[in-house]
């Protein structure tokens, strides 16, 4: 587990049965920069060279919106209601 | 449309903005409906640390009884450099209350328990996806499951304000008008916080740090003290981090082991981690505050300011405003965009727009010049501290005249002709 898996897992997350984060993957193949792998605070998206494709753990998006802001390629939604992060102290 | 399915005014969003707006429908006498995505109102709030009194009690008049961690009595601000670094340090012990530090799925759970006493219906576990317009008026929203419709619906969604884009009001913000901030919540003794950093009976404090490994970007450091645990985050430019390649939690983990925040936080263990965008208020294009049949608040209208680090205050007395311009346009069954604009007006007419007004250019400049104004003269006034506290057998004026050389040599007359203008600006910006 990455040092920031370990960060994330201490938060409490109620993870819905869909993802709420749909990138373009044919935009994907053209992308040079892969802006929302590096950006991304809890590192949602990675690239998979062999398979060509991002791959998506929406599970552990803090819904911050960074990647939609980032990319506009990304489409963005809000998890249904009552799922996602559940922050407890922030 | 049924009776039951409409009621008189919707709130998206159960954060301050929408909490305010909603108890001021309430106090009213109009039937409100408060809708909340998350499982309870906080749970998806995240925020700097510090809520205004002020603000608190326009709202709340008996908000000492909420659940708040700390008042804050220590407002400090830390200028690092690699090794070392300044800190001011301002302490009042007459007015000891104008800010508090409180967890916000405590403290916005209050409010809206508050709220719900005076009248708010709650919906939580709800999310608005589309917002219902007829002939040009927005009537309702839809949420997963059904239609609602109000004769006003007040947008409180918060800095991905999907609603407002929806309909025209703002356009989608751009990396540049936005910092991503990511922040851990690192438990410790209550008795060890107060040790280390300074405090008695129980108060707070807050510290806005510069410099160190933010220099050179458009980024600022914040740490706070809750009862139990302390707070560490940063706030970059979504833009900076963009065109830098810079992962934010690396920022946020390089700021927690510079030498003078390290012993501070030393211990902590983790037991939160969080992210969340906020809008840089005041940068142009304003999104639009209202239409026919909606008005936009808080973070949504992206009612921020950056340079004081507000954004809580702001955003309940924006609620406020909208409430109140809810109970008049339902008084005169008048929801055209015409009547509306008293929101923009009240807020045009406090500090809200005011301050941001103000501080309009603020952000533009600095953001032009962060390797100077969040780099090189916070490392600067480091050295100048350096050579001031140290003895070391060597005359002082030596030491003084190399600093200053080097304060000159390392910068060319084209930067620091371009710096003095910027801060010139800066001054005149904010005063005229």
């Amino acid at each position: 587990m990455s040092d920031l898996d370990k960060k994330l897992y201490k938060n409490t997350f109620k993870t819905s049965q869909t993802s709420h984060l749909h990138p373009d993957d044919e935009q994907c193949l053209q992308c040079l920069e892969k802006v929302c792998t590096i950006i991304c605070p809890a590192k949602v998206y990675n690239y998979n060279e062999s398979e060509k494709k991002l791959t998506v753990s929406y599970e552990k998006c803090l819904e911050c919106g960074a990647c939609r802001i980032a990319c506009k390629y990304i489409k963005w939604n809000y998890p249904e209601g009552g799922k996602g992060v559940v922050y407890k102290n922030s | 449309m049924s009776e039951s399915s409409k009621t008189d005014v919707i709130v998206v969003g159960a954060g301050p903005a929408g909490v305010s707006a909603a108890i001021t429908v309430a106090r009213g006498g109009k039937k409100v409906v408060l809708v909340e995505r998350g499982n309870f109102s906080g749970s998806k709030n995240v925020y700097g640390g510090v809520i205004y009194s002020h603000a608190a009690q326009e709202i709340f008049p008996n908000f000492k009884e909420a659940p708040i961690e700390r008042f804050v009595n220590n407002k400090s601000f830390m200028l690092l450099s690699e090794y070392d670094s300044t800190t001011i340090s301002y302490k009042n012990s007459l007015t000891e209350d104008g800010s508090f530090i409180a967890l916000r799925a405590k403290w916005d759970k209050w409010c809206v328990e508050q709220a719900k006493k005076e009248g708010v219906y709650l919906a939580p576990d709800t999310t608005v996806r589309n917002l219902i317009v007829e002939n040009g008026d927005v009537v309702g929203i839809e949420t997963d499951l059904e239609k609602f419709y109000a004769d006003i619906v007040i947008l409180a969604d918060g800095a991905n304000s999907l609603l407002a884009e929806q309909i025209g009001l703002k356009s989608k913000p751009k990396t540049k008008q936005v910092v991503l901030g990511v922040k851990e919540v690192l438990k410790l003794p209550s008795a060890v916080i107060e040790q280390r950093f300074g405090l008695i009976d129980g108060k707070g404090a807050e510290f806005k740090i510069a410099g160190g490994p933010l220099a050179g970007l458009f980024a600022m450091g914040l740490m706070f003290t809750n009862k139990e645990s302390v707070a560490i985050g940063i706030g970059a430019s979504l833009d900076d981090l963009k065109s830098k390649k810079i992962a934010p939690y690396e920022l946020l983990e390089d700021l927690k082991h510079h030498p003078s925040i390290a012993p501070l936080i030393k211990d902590g263990e983790l037991i939160e981690y969080s992210a969340h965008l906020i809008p840089e208020g005041g940068i142009e294009p304003l999104p639009k505050l209202y239409a026919n049949g909606v008005m936009v608040t808080g973070d949504a209208a992206a009612l921020v300011n950056n340079v004081h680090f507000e954004g809580t205050n702001l955003a309940m007395f924006s609620g406020k405003f909208a409430g109140e311009t809810a109970l008049e346009a339902i008084e005169k069954n008048d929801f055209s965009a015409n009547m509306l604009c008293l929101y923009e007006k009240k807020l045009q007419n406090s500090f809200v727009m005011k301050d941001l007004r103000t501080y309009k250019d603020v952000v533009k400049l600095v953001s032009g010049r962060t390797e100077s104004f969040l780099g090189y003269y916070p490392q600067k006034v480091n050295e100048f501290f350096e050579i001031f506290t140290s003895a070391n057998g060597i005359e002082k004026k030596s030491l003084f005249v190399k600093f200053t050389k080097n304060f000159f040599c390392k910068r060319s007359l084209a930067e620091l002709f371009s710096d003095a203008i910027t801060g010139i600006k800066l001054i005149f910006g904010v005063l005229k």
